[in-house]
């Protein structure tokens, strides 16, 4: 095992930047991820046939586009969309192309998760904002997402961690990164210590944002506290 | 008032059609305490939600003040609801709320300024003696006060109608005789005409003026509390009023039963005694209970007569000069 070249990475700070570059193209995919996944479970949940207002074929169309794009392998998914990513962001590599693979990979996760959480809201909680003459946006807005908020919480950390995961991958592309650290300074001169390094980072910025997020969720849950 | 007519529900399942309520007609009259009565599935809690519409009638007019809801475009069917608060059996609190702003959560949907909101809200607590727990949460409250914030978050609005499903049937007894009270000083005070679904007849014994009773989706009786309380004509009403029917659970009767039935008058007399003593003869009482309808008496005895012919005369002359009301079992 080589230590020298950890001590090198270190020095020339490509360590410290891979683990910038994870923490950066996690959180800004998680981000831009949100913006069309939150709205998009929702409207899944919403349109569903027993949702505030069921819309049929719309529920089919957006199930089944959903269903397909989470049913690719996220590399083989990320290579396809190459082309997409550089239509928006200009460029079919590094950190911005890998941003737009990333989201087009998690925001269908992301919408499945918001409709579950979505799901366990208490139907008599909606029947009761109906009853006061709640419009289908107010009930969104001031019922539903309040009182999933929690669990909206919980699955926004899944998310999280699962996008930090396939960002690790996205070093085939040179997305930068932990991944691209651990592939090209570890995998390709034979040095697992790299390697080794490199998992650890990683996990322990999972752990961070899974204790974190958690403490989030339990703070503003006001159910069952004692 | 609300006027329902000629109303049908039926719901499309997998095993065809299923109907939910049949021929509905009912009018309930500014002021009163209504009540609707049935066994679980008789399409009470339905019925219930065809007042505001969270039900859509299959066919029929509901009528409020005269204006068919049925015929409204939304946006003037969700502004009258706000004029129809409702409570439910399971609260339906909203859990990440505190409890003043669950009071004041119809206001928002109504968009009133949050300040004059707020001070609603703070009357209607007070209302319903909670002022005390304004800033705690639903879940740290008990079943009695979760529905009586319910209450004040449903009459936010000032509602003219307060429809009531199974407001007390997940309570316990001392509970549910607090929040009736309540709903009576509403109805009293603030003249809110209150519907009250429920299949316990002492809920409707203790509050309501009118009663329907609903039966395999249509209204089997209707009338004045005290008249089916009485005089009850379906089987349904009886089985209700006789909860568990007392019979079911009796030995076999030996001689002929009677079911005497003690309006206000009759039962402040000792009738039974009077039987022994002005008849000469020895009755069984079998079963008997008494309550209390709009502050009046009502009771029901089962007796078993004596197995003489003529013992059976006088007695049964005896009722019909008192003016006892009795139905012979069988």
């Amino acid at each position: 095992m080589n230590t020298e070249w950890l001590i090198k990475l270190w020095d020339n700070g490509v360590l410290q930047l891979g683990v910038w570059e994870t923490i950066y193209m996690t959180l800004l995919a998680a981000l831009f991820s949100y913006l069309i996944g939150l709205p998009l479970g929702l409207l899944l949940r919403v349109t569903d046939a027993d949702g505030i207002h069921p819309i049929k074929w719309l529920n089919s169309a957006l199930g089944v586009i959903v269903n397909f794009l989470r049913s690719m392998p996220f590399l083989i998914l990320m290579i396809a969309m190459l082309p997409v990513a550089k239509f928006i962001v200009g460029t079919s590599l590094g950190n911005k192309a890998v941003i737009v693979t990333l989201v087009i990979a998690a925001a269908p996760y992301v919408a499945r998760m918001v409709e579950s959480s979505a799901k366990e809201v208490d139907a008599g909680v909606i029947e009761a904002a109906q009853s006061m003459g709640a419009s289908t946006f107010q009930i969104v807005w001031k019922v539903l997402i309040p009182e999933a908020k929690p669990a909206l919480i919980v699955g926004a950390v899944i998310s999280t961690v699962t996008i930090l995961g396939y960002s690790a991958m996205a070093a085939t592309i040179g997305g930068g990164g932990l991944g691209q650290i651990a592939i090209v300074y570890g995998h390709q001169r034979s040095n697992p210590a790299v390697i080794w390094v490199c998992v650890v980072l990683i996990a322990i910025i999972v752990q961070i944002i899974q204790v974190v997020g958690m403490r989030i969720a339990h703070r503003v849950d006001r159910r069952a506290r004692s | 008032m609300i006027e329902i007519q000629n109303l049908n529900k039926t719901y499309r399942g997998a095993a065809g059609e299923i109907a939910a309520l049949r021929e509905i007609n009912l009018t309930i009259e500014d002021g009163e305490i209504f009540g609707v009565i049935g066994l679980s599935g008789a399409g009470k809690s339905t019925l219930v939600r065809c007042i505001n519409l969270l039900e859509r009638p299959t066919d029929g007019r509901v009528l409020i003040d005269g204006e068919d809801l049925t015929r409204l475009p939304k946006r003037a069917l969700l502004q009258k609801r706000q004029s129809i608060g409702m409570i439910f059996q399971s609260f339906n609190l909203l859990e990440q709320r505190t409890v003043l702003r669950n009071v004041c959560f119809p206001l928002e949907i109504a968009g009133a300024p949050k300040a004059e909101a707020r001070q609603r809200a703070l009357e209607l607590l007070e209302l319903v003696g909670l002022s005390d727990r304004a800033d705690a949460y639903p879940s740290q409250l008990s079943g009695g006060q979760k529905q009586r914030v319910a209450i004040a978050r449903a009459l936010a609005t000032k509602p003219k109608y307060l429809l009531c499903d199974e407001a007390t049937s997940a309570l316990d007894p001392n509970t549910t005789q607090s929040i009736l009270a309540l709903l009576q000083q509403i109805n009293r005070t603030l003249g809110v005409t209150i519907v009250v679904i429920t299949h316990e007849m002492r809920v409707i014994e203790q509050i309501c003026s009118r009663v329907a009773v609903i039966d395999q989706s249509r209204i089997a009786e209707i009338g004045k509390v005290s008249d089916v309380f009485v005089n009850p004509q379906s089987d349904i009403a009886r089985a209700l009023i006789l909860p568990d029917n007392p019979l079911e659970n009796l030995p076999p009767a030996r001689t002929q039963r009677l079911r005497l039935v003690f309006d206000n008058h009759a039962s402040g007399e000792p009738i039974i005694s009077r039987i022994a003593l002005e008849c000469g003869a020895k009755v069984n009482i079998v079963y008997a209970d008494t309550r209390f309808v709009e502050g009046n008496a009502y009771g029901h005895m089962i007796i078993e007569l004596p197995d003489d012919d003529e013992q059976v005369a006088r007695i049964l002359r005896f009722l019909g000069e008192n003016r006892i009301t009795y139905l012979e079992e069988d």
